[in-house]
């Protein structure tokens, strides 16, 4: 047994390896700007709803529709209808760089979506409160609202993030690598079962690492229950 | 003073829209304590958040020492909205700061920034209220007297000239509520502070409010001091209040 592990890890060892760095790649990258993106976004959608701080029903329609329109691509058809926006902005459709626009462009509405909820369950009271005090919009914003929502926003990374893992695993299609991509060519195509397992119990693992994580950072950051 | 004059409140824009608020005039004078009391939806808690703006009245005008804030906006209307501090019922703490920051807030509010000088009164106001040792606990660890007392700690923060209670003892027990009242009536003797108290409770008006409105539909159906309305109440609204009617008639 243990002279076939050590015979699986020489063979694929180098290519599961470099399998799990483009997908964390493809992971991390287009999160980040997802995230920077879609924290603007859903703060603007949570101010300008009806009876918010700064409803503005026209801005908030608009900006809905264009979540929604996002949100309604399935993910390999978003990537393959923007190829050419792709090619202009990266240079190139294919590739690990090659995915980061359509993933930008589906996550961010997403995030938009989660960060708009975290924000709707703060307290109506809290944020009058703060409103009572004379504080200006961006303060409520930035010093009672996001602080308010943290632990809600932190887990609701951790859904992003487990979604995109699912994204970069079809990006894959587009040559972009992954472990996605190893297990649907070596496992589907070839047959080669023990690979595409070896690609699956990885992916597992880092699903279960980003949600400890996440569930860890989200009770640290937590003071709204006793304790 | 406060002059409410003529204040309408509707919600919605329809011609027989109800009218929350119906031409209610009230005159609050300085470093009273003025109860506002009616049942659940006779528009006590829209009269109260008029006052300070969160939200519009449809028509009327609210003066404050001559000043006609009812369309104040923008830097204005932060700077009048510390002039007026609210409690609510639901206490309105950060549950993600401490303590000393809740209290602290409306420093950072005003200025952008907390200062040792800002923190130092902030204390010194905890003290007052009884609770300098909670400084550093979060809101879940404190039961909800505590809370509330910390919520009137952040209120005079800013050495407001009013006070607002928006129904602020309705979900304490007896006892808190004793002691919130006591506190209120205390600041109110020590600073002169105006309190403006709403409640359905009229042991609440009883114990501390010198003067009372009594609200029914939305308009203001009596008023006079509280010793004159407790003995000769005129309302219905007011005899169901002091349960001067027969409960099962």
């Amino acid at each position: 047994m243990l002279e076939y592990l050590n015979e699986f890890v020489a063979e694929y060892g180098e290519l599961l390896l470099e399998g799990t760095g483009a997908t964390l790649v493809m992971l991390a990258v287009p999160t980040i700007i997802s995230y920077v993106i879609g924290l603007a976004l859903g703060v603007v959608l949570y101010l300008t709803a009806p009876g918010s701080l700064r409803p503005h029903p026209k801005l908030n329609a608009v900006l809905g529709w264009v979540v929604n329109i996002c949100r309604s691509f399935p993910f390999i058809v978003l990537m393959v209808s923007i190829i050419p926006v792709t090619r202009t902005i990266m240079g190139t459709s294919s590739g690990i760089l090659g995915t980061i626009p359509p993933l930008v462009l589906s996550t961010s509405p997403f995030i938009a979506r989660m960060v708009e909820q975290s924000l709707a369950e703060v307290p109506r009271a809290s944020v009058e409160a703060v409103e009572a005090c004379g504080a200006s919009t961006p303060r409520i914003v930035f010093s009672a609202l996001l602080p308010e929502a943290l632990p809600s926003i932190v887990r609701g990374v951790a859904v992003t993030l487990i979604a995109v893992l699912g994204y970069t695993a079809i990006a894959g299609a587009v040559g972009a690598g992954g472990l996605g991509d190893i297990a649907i060519r070596y496992g589907y195509y070839r047959y080669q079962t023990e690979v595409m397992v070896a690609a699956i119990i990885i992916l597992v693992v880092v699903v279960q690492v980003i949600q400890s994580v996440c569930d860890i950072i989200a009770r640290k950051v937590d003071h709204r229950s006793q304790g | 003073m406060i002059e409410i004059k003529h204040l309408t409140k509707t919600y919605g824009d329809a011609e027989g829209a109800p009218r929350a608020l119906d031409d209610v005039s009230l005159k609050i004078a300085d470093g009273d304590i003025m109860g506002i009391i009616g049942m659940s939806g006779a528009g006590k808690s829209t009269l109260v958040r008029c006052i300070n703006l969160l939200e519009r009245p449809t028509s009327g005008q609210i003066i404050v020492d001559g000043q006609d804030v009812t369309g104040l906006s923008g830097t204005a209307l932060r700077s009048y909205r510390r002039r007026v501090a609210m409690i609510f019922q639901s206490f309105g703490l950060l549950s993600q700061k401490s303590v000393l920051s809740n209290v602290c807030f409306p420093f950072l509010a005003a200025t952008g920034r907390v200062t040792a000088q800002n923190r130092e009164r902030a204390l010194e106001l905890l003290d007052m209220v009884g609770l300098r040792e909670k400084a550093s606990s979060y809101p879940s660890q404190l039961s909800g007297g505590q809370q509330q007392r910390v919520a009137i700690a952040r209120a005079l923060a800013c050495d407001p000239e009013y006070i607002l209670c928006d129904e602020a003892t309705s979900a304490l027990d007896p006892a808190s509520t004793n002691t919130i009242l006591k506190l209120l009536r205390d600041i109110n003797r020590k600073t002169g502070v105006t309190v403006i108290v709403i409640t359905h409770s009229m042991g609440v008006v009883e114990k501390i409010c010198h003067n009372v409105a009594v609200l029914e539909h939305g308009r203001v159906v009596e008023q006079g001091s509280v010793a004159d309305v407790f003995a000769n109440p005129q309302s219905n609204a007011a005899q169901v209040l002091l349960e001067r009617v027969d409960w099962d008639a």
